[in-house]
């Protein structure tokens, strides 16, 4: 697996809209200490830097473009509202027309939800050799005046290669829970079918607590997020630990969705792990949404993914309401080339 | 949990404020301490303490203390 971020780095602390204290307590509750984002005007897209790290991990694989036949991209921030963008990377990276490649539109839920996917279209031996790639650039979707939003998103594009392999030890577990009535707390309102995009969208509102956004800026109420997180996945955890026997002795490592500090900190409690069971590479990146996870095992577990064999457990919440935890069991050999910028 | 237990959980999630701050009819929203920390911490300590989901939205309709717990003991 791989990673690749843009090269350019947003410091919070250079933030105007909050005073320096303001500024290092926002830090300290999400632990954001910088991003990196790119600049959105369509020359760094989450394709382009997932791109970049499927090249460089197909390589180091000594995978073969003409091999693959299954290519999933998930993530929001697609490069058109049409074509699927994973068609679009078919033709620009050069893979087979044979293969199927299609989009799966989700956010911080998305590497989990891609993994079970891919990993279910694989078992049925229909596939071979597949492309996962999760990643955002949502950062644009921030307004510069919302300081929930805007310190807290960084972007990044991450690629993870799966191959049928009948023989392997290698395990998955995935339980899921999908819950629409969370749909007004993470909302880019205007833009779609529902709400098109009219004058009205573009007028900057004021929301009360010194922040302002347009309805074509990315809504988050962080409460609601919470509240929904810390109640649902200690109890899918709980169902996951009841159906596939985890033992929490056993699990090597915890990997927390960089959703913010202070949330993943109350779900290492709550889940009961002990903090050097739960790397964190928020600090550097940010919430890069569904790219968190993934991006957590190239920073934080590149040596030991290839030297050693994990139990790792993953759990994340995100817009929809969309949640999963899932059960990671790898023996060593992963490839995992050290983190790209572009 | 009783009215008096949940004021005293209530009370303990905050830094500052004095404890005998806190009664039933405490209207926290009017706390110098209260914000969205401290709203967090309330969201998760009732969630520990007694295993219901207090929503952001619970807390803004809530006045008192006594009304917040009346709620969660009606989930």
């Amino acid at each position: 697996m791989a990673g690749c971020v843009p090269e350019r780095v947003q410091e919070n602390k250079d933030y105007p809209g909050m005073t320096p204290e303001e500024i290092q307590k926002y830090i300290d509750a999400t632990g954001v200490v910088r991003r990196h984002c790119a600049i959105h005007d369509g020359s760094i897209c989450t394709s382009d830097l997932c791109q970049k790290a499927a090249e460089k991990l197909m390589a180091d694989l000594g995978w073969d473009k003409s091999e693959i036949d299954l290519l999933i991209f998930v993530s929001h921030t697609t490069d058109y509202k049409l074509p699927a963008t994973g068609i679009v990377l078919q033709d620009k990276m050069g893979i087979p027309t044979s293969c199927l490649a299609f989009d799966i539109t989700l956010g911080c839920s998305g590497f989990l939800v891609g993994l079970g996917v891919m990993g279910n279209l694989m078992a049925s031996g229909s596939f071979r050799k597949g492309l996962l790639m999760v990643g955002n650039t949502q950062s644009e979707y921030a307004s510069p005046e919302d300081r929930s939003m805007t310190l807290l998103l960084g972007d990044a594009g991450t690629v993870t290669a799966i191959e049928y392999a009948p023989d392997s030890k290698d395990e998955i577990n995935i339980t899921y829970m999908s819950d629409g009535s969370g749909r007004e707390f993470v909302i880019l309102p205007d833009g779609g079918s529902r709400n098109p995009v009219n004058e009205k969208s573009f007028i900057m509102e004021d929301c009360g607590n010194g922040i302002r956004r347009t309805r074509l800026h990315e809504k988050m109420i962080g409460d609601e997020v919470f509240s929904y997180g810390t109640h649902f996945i200690p109890k899918v955890y709980e169902e996951m630990r009841a159906k596939f026997s985890i033992e929490p002795d056993e699990v090597d490592y915890l990997l927390l969705h960089q959703a913010n500090k202070f949330l993943c900190e109350k779900l290492r409690k709550k889940l009961k792990f002990p903090p050097e069971k739960v790397p964190y590479n928020i600090q550097e990146f940010g919430n890069t949404s569904g790219a968190t996870i993934p991006l957590l095992m190239v920073t934080e577990l590149q040596k030991e993914l290839h030297d050693r064999q994990l139990n790792m457990l993953a759990a994340t919440i995100g817009v929809g309401f969309s949640l999963g935890v899932a059960q990671i069991k790898t023996h060593g050999g992963i490839v995992v080339p050290d983190l790209m910028y572009l | 949990m009783t009215l008096d237990e949940f004021v005293k959980a209530f009370a303990a999630e905050f830094d500052d404020t004095p404890e005998e701050t806190f009664k039933a009819d405490t209207r926290y929203k009017e706390l110098d301490e209260w914000g969205s920390l401290i709203a967090l911490s309330i969201i998760s300590m009732v969630d520990d303490e007694m295993d219901k989901r207090v929503t952001g939205a619970d807390l803004r309709n809530c006045s008192t203390i006594e009304e917040l717990f009346n709620l969660v003991e009606s989930k």
